[in-house]
């Protein structure tokens, strides 16, 4: 096991003290040690929230981009490099608003990435509006006779979108989330790993304590990820009981990347720039004459 | 006597679906095959069958750089395309049309035009057993009444419908041949312009600016390619998509313009060569992403193929409207390449300069086209694609090898005199390093408080952009030195620039041009003495409010003495240019 030191780097946090993130973050070094993944071997990608400054905090490739896109820049770089661990953290806002189109888009291509989603049910970075998450009746500064909509639910939406593993940690169980995250790196294909992220600051409902009176684990309660209409039920259980663990999980399916004929003989990215040859040359020309 | 004219244009008019530009491609290839020149231009309608659509190819003996006003032979499919096009029909020139279309005759023989009627649609079913084949008897014919010789139209039937099987090679020649005859011997007589082969049949290719994009990204090495279908750029994302297989080119369709720009982003930061193309709208969408590639320093290449806006515009007609667009399009300021090629040459040799200037100065670099380049075909020499001599530069781009030796830390945003920070790919144990969108320090962190850091990131990034102007070029002087007029122009209005000047010359108006592919950052240094030298100044442009004069008033001081533009969808043509300079009675 690789020292979990090892991606500590000195930059200085900015989250709240208290903040869900720092479970998240701790989860997330950890997996990583213990799958003995070296920091140069993966790269993170994140969009714009609190939460997206993870990889800010972390010993390894990242790269930070915009509000609501990591997914798609995430994508582009695994089709020029297979060969690198890529981890996507969005922020619920930033993952599942913004970014919605990306989030139905990159199920449907099952590339092998991890997409981790702290999800505190609200925005967070500028400073508490309602998210898509947000429970219905959530009063903020944005809606202050409460959130009329219906929140959004990313699991039901990753299991009907074709999302082939489909999970929820705690952040307040970094042990738990770290073992979920491993199962995700380690799966190949696209994986969802929605967080539960308090935030201390702007929800004072979905507080710690709110969801350790309910959170339950799946594996001990003996759900079968394999059974899409179980992981359907589960997806679907909020309020006394919310359940956490792998909901769904189908391996053997092919990645994006193994499906692209290109990328057979290896990454894009790592293959030497020559000028075309004459014969290759006089190929392309003749088409026009 | 038959005049034998060097110069003449042939228009094939008809519904989408009637093969009006199939065969007019088709014709072309018979014309180019004899030595001659061409230079086609298309319109369509916004729809995919129906409407009105036209062909047109000039031919010559001599390279041509636009297309012309006058048209000597339409050959008319449907009625609408009588009526539309019957008017550009020069006086003695022939309208040629299937004897059971019908429309008022008289109306078109009151202005001196002849009328060729032929039973087309009779001899594609009588010998061709398909009506469909009408098409292909009115192609024969049109050889007929220029007396081309036949075996060039019956090499291009051999060739085009090979793959459909002997039948129907058979079939389409026979019908051509029957075609042929008919126009032959009961128009050429009375028809006074004829196209005859050169002679020698060298190689010469027929291709539009779109495909010239795309080989110049495939000769430099592109490796990656995403966008999202929009007129007129989604030619080059198809062009790339078929040669993916060969040359290595992941090419993706994404689910919106957002996500092709982000692709190749991604794609670029990891080191493939990344190319996105769309159109004015989906490069608005792509804005935000252009700043990202700004900040984060990656090198990205997009093509902007312009079409009238605002908002959806006239998705198949042509303008050069979103230059400044392009300049300026995202918050904030940061190093961009904008670069607008006006010829097939132009646009393969500026997209494979875009991609070494991407990586070189690792900022995204956009290509500017506008609809009718995209889609005009042009006879070139295949001396003009030295594909296989093109230098491809990656940039200050660190091997594996020197990573291996690197003593200190890597910074990706090393602060250097030129304000290029080395490169490392993501992957190397000693290079492990992080882009930022934010402002960062160095290393690729957030750092949005320090004053100190913003000024020396900002500034970098600011030196970046004040040494591109040293790989730019000057703009090209065509015409006479010290003319009495110079027009001024950027990107695709540099052909109907060029004839213009040579009918000035001929006739006794000493006339050049100044022409600009490279754009921005402007190549102040390079460009003012030569706008100086101009003694009136004319910008010439394809939109309403003559952005590109304004971009030079502001970087030079030098206001345009007169504007000529056109913003009705259609394309400056030389006759158009020489009109407007008499109407506002600009003498030299
Ligand atoms: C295009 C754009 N719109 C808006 C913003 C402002 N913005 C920054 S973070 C954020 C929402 C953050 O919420 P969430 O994604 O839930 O993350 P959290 O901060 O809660 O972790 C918004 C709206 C932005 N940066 N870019
Ligand atoms: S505002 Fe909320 S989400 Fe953001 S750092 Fe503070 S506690 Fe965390």
């Amino acid at each position: 096991m690789l020292d979990v030191k090892t991606f500590n780097n000195p930059i200085k946090v900015t989250w709240c003290p208290g903040c869900g993130d720092y479970g998240i973050l701790n989860a997330v070094k950890s997996a990583l040690a213990q799958l003995e993944i070296h920091p140069h071997e993966v790269m993170f990608f994140s969009g714009i929230g609190c939460g997206s400054k993870l990889p800010d905090y972390m010993n390894a490739n990242a790269f930070t981009t915009i509000h609501g896109r990591a997914l798609p820049v995430a994508m582009g770089t695994k089709l020029a490099n297979h060969d690198l661990n890529v981890i996507c953290i969005t922020g619920d806002g930033d993952g599942y608003g913004i970014g919605g189109n990306h989030f139905l888009n990159i199920m449907r291509r099952n590339p092998d990435i991890v997409h981790i989603a702290e999800n505190n049910m609200v925005y967070g970075l500028t400073k508490g509006q309602y998210a898509p998450t947000s429970e219905r009746g959530f009063i903020t500064s944005t809606t202050p006779e409460g959130s009329i909509e219906i929140a959004f639910n990313p699991l039901t939406t990753a299991i009907n979108g074709g999302a082939l593993f489909v999970a929820r940690g705690f952040s307040g169980d970094p042990k738990h989330l770290a073992k979920l995250i491993m199962a995700a790196i380690q799966h190949k294909g696209y994986a969802l790993v929605d967080v539960l992220q308090p935030c201390v600051i702007y929800n004072k409902i979905n507080t710690y304590d709110y969801y350790r009176e309910r959170v339950y684990k799946l594996e001990e309660a003996g759900h079968n990820p394999a059974d899409r209409d179980a992981a359907w039920h589960k997806a679907q259980e909020w309020g006394e009981k919310i359940p956490i663990g792998i909901l769904y999980q189908v391996e053997g399916q092919p990645t994006y990347e193994e499906q692209v004929s290109e990328l057979k003989a290896g990454p894009i990215a790592k293959r030497t720039l020559q000028p075309l040859t004459r014969a290759q040359a006089d190929a392309l020309r003749r088409e026009f004459f | 006597m038959a005049k034998r004219i060097n110069d003449m244009t042939i228009r094939l008019g008809g519904e989408a679906g009637q093969g009006v530009e199939s065969g007019g491609a088709g014709f072309a290839q018979a014309l180019s095959h004899g030595g001659l020149w061409l230079h086609t231009y298309t319109e369509y309608m916004s729809r995919i069958r129906g409407g009105l659509n036209f062909f047109q190819i000039r031919v010559a003996d001599h390279p041509l750089w636009a297309h012309t006003e006058g048209v000597h032979v339409l050959l008319a499919f449907s009625p609408e395309a009588v009526t539309n096009y019957g008017p550009h029909i020069v006086e003695g020139g022939a309208l040629m049309f299937d004897d059971t279309l019908k429309f008022d005759h008289d109306a078109v023989t009151r202005r001196n035009v002849q009328l060729f009627s032929m039973p087309l649609t009779k001899i594609a079913q009588d010998l061709g057993g398909n009506k469909i084949m009408a098409n292909t008897c009115g192609l024969g014919a049109l050889a007929g009444i220029i007396e081309y010789p036949f075996e060039f139209v019956a090499d291009v039937i051999r060739r085009n419908f090979m793959r459909k099987g002997d039948a129907v090679v058979q079939g389409n020649l026979k019908v051509a041949e029957e075609g042929y005859k008919v126009g032959r011997d009961k128009y050429a007589g009375s028809f006074d312009w004829k196209v005859s082969p050169l002679g020698e049949r060298p190689d010469r290719m027929l291709l539009n600016g779109n495909q010239a994009i795309g080989m110049g990204a495939v000769a430099a090495g592109c490796r990656f390619m995403s966008g999202y279908p929009m007129t007129p750029a989604s030619s080059i994302l198809e062009y790339i998509a078929s040669h993916a297989k060969k040359f290595d080119i992941v090419v993706k369709q994404t689910e919106d313009e957002i996500a092709a720009i982000l692709f190749a982003i991604g794609a670029g930061n990891a080191g493939a060569r990344a190319l996105t193309a769309t159109s004015g709208g989906g490069f608005s969408l792509m804005v935000e992403a252009l700043g990202l590639a700004g900040m984060a320093e990656v090198p990205v290449v997009i093509v902007e193929a312009q079409r009238p806006g605002p908002s959806t515009g006239m998705p198949t007609k042509t303008e050069q409207g979103d230059l400044l667009f392009a300049l300026f399009a995202s918050q904030g300021e940061f190093p961009r390449i904008v670069l607008a090629p006006g010829t097939q040459e132009e646009c393969f040799h500026t997209a494979v300069r875009a991609f070494n200037l991407a990586e070189k100065w690792q900022c995204p670099v956009i290509v500017m086209t506008e609809f009718y380049l995209t889609t005009m075909m042009r006879t070139l020499m295949p001396t003009e694609f030295p594909i296989e001599r093109v230098q491809i530069d990656r940039g200050e781009l660190l091997t594996a090898e020197q990573l291996d030796r690197l003593g200190e830390p890597y910074l990706r945003y090393r602060d250097t005199p030129s304000g290029i920070s080395p490169r490392a790919l993501p992957g190397h144990p000693k290079a492990v390093h992080q882009a930022c969108s934010d402002e960062h320090d160095e290393y690729g962190h957030f750092e949005d408080e320090d004053p100190a850091n913003r000024l020396k990131m900002a500034g970098k990034r600011w030196r970046k952009f004040q040494n591109i102007v040293e790989d730019l070029h000057e703009p090209t002087l065509y015409g006479p030195e010290g003319a009495g007029i110079t027009l001024m122009g950027w990107g695709s209005t540099y052909g109907a620039m060029r004839e213009a000047v040579d009918l000035l010359n001929a006739s006794g108006t000493r006339t050049n041009l100044l022409h600009f592919v490279d754009i921005w950052p402007f190549p102040e240094a390079k460009a003012t003495p030569l706008i100086e030298a101009a003694r009136q100044l004319v910008a010439v442009e394809g939109n309403q409010s003559g952005q590109f004069a304004h971009l030079v008033r502001a970087m030079t001081g030098r206001r345009a003495d007169r504007m000529i533009l056109r913003w009705d969808g259609r394309p400056l043509s030389p006759e158009y240019i020489i009109e407007k300079l008499e109407e506002a009675k600009v003498h030299a």
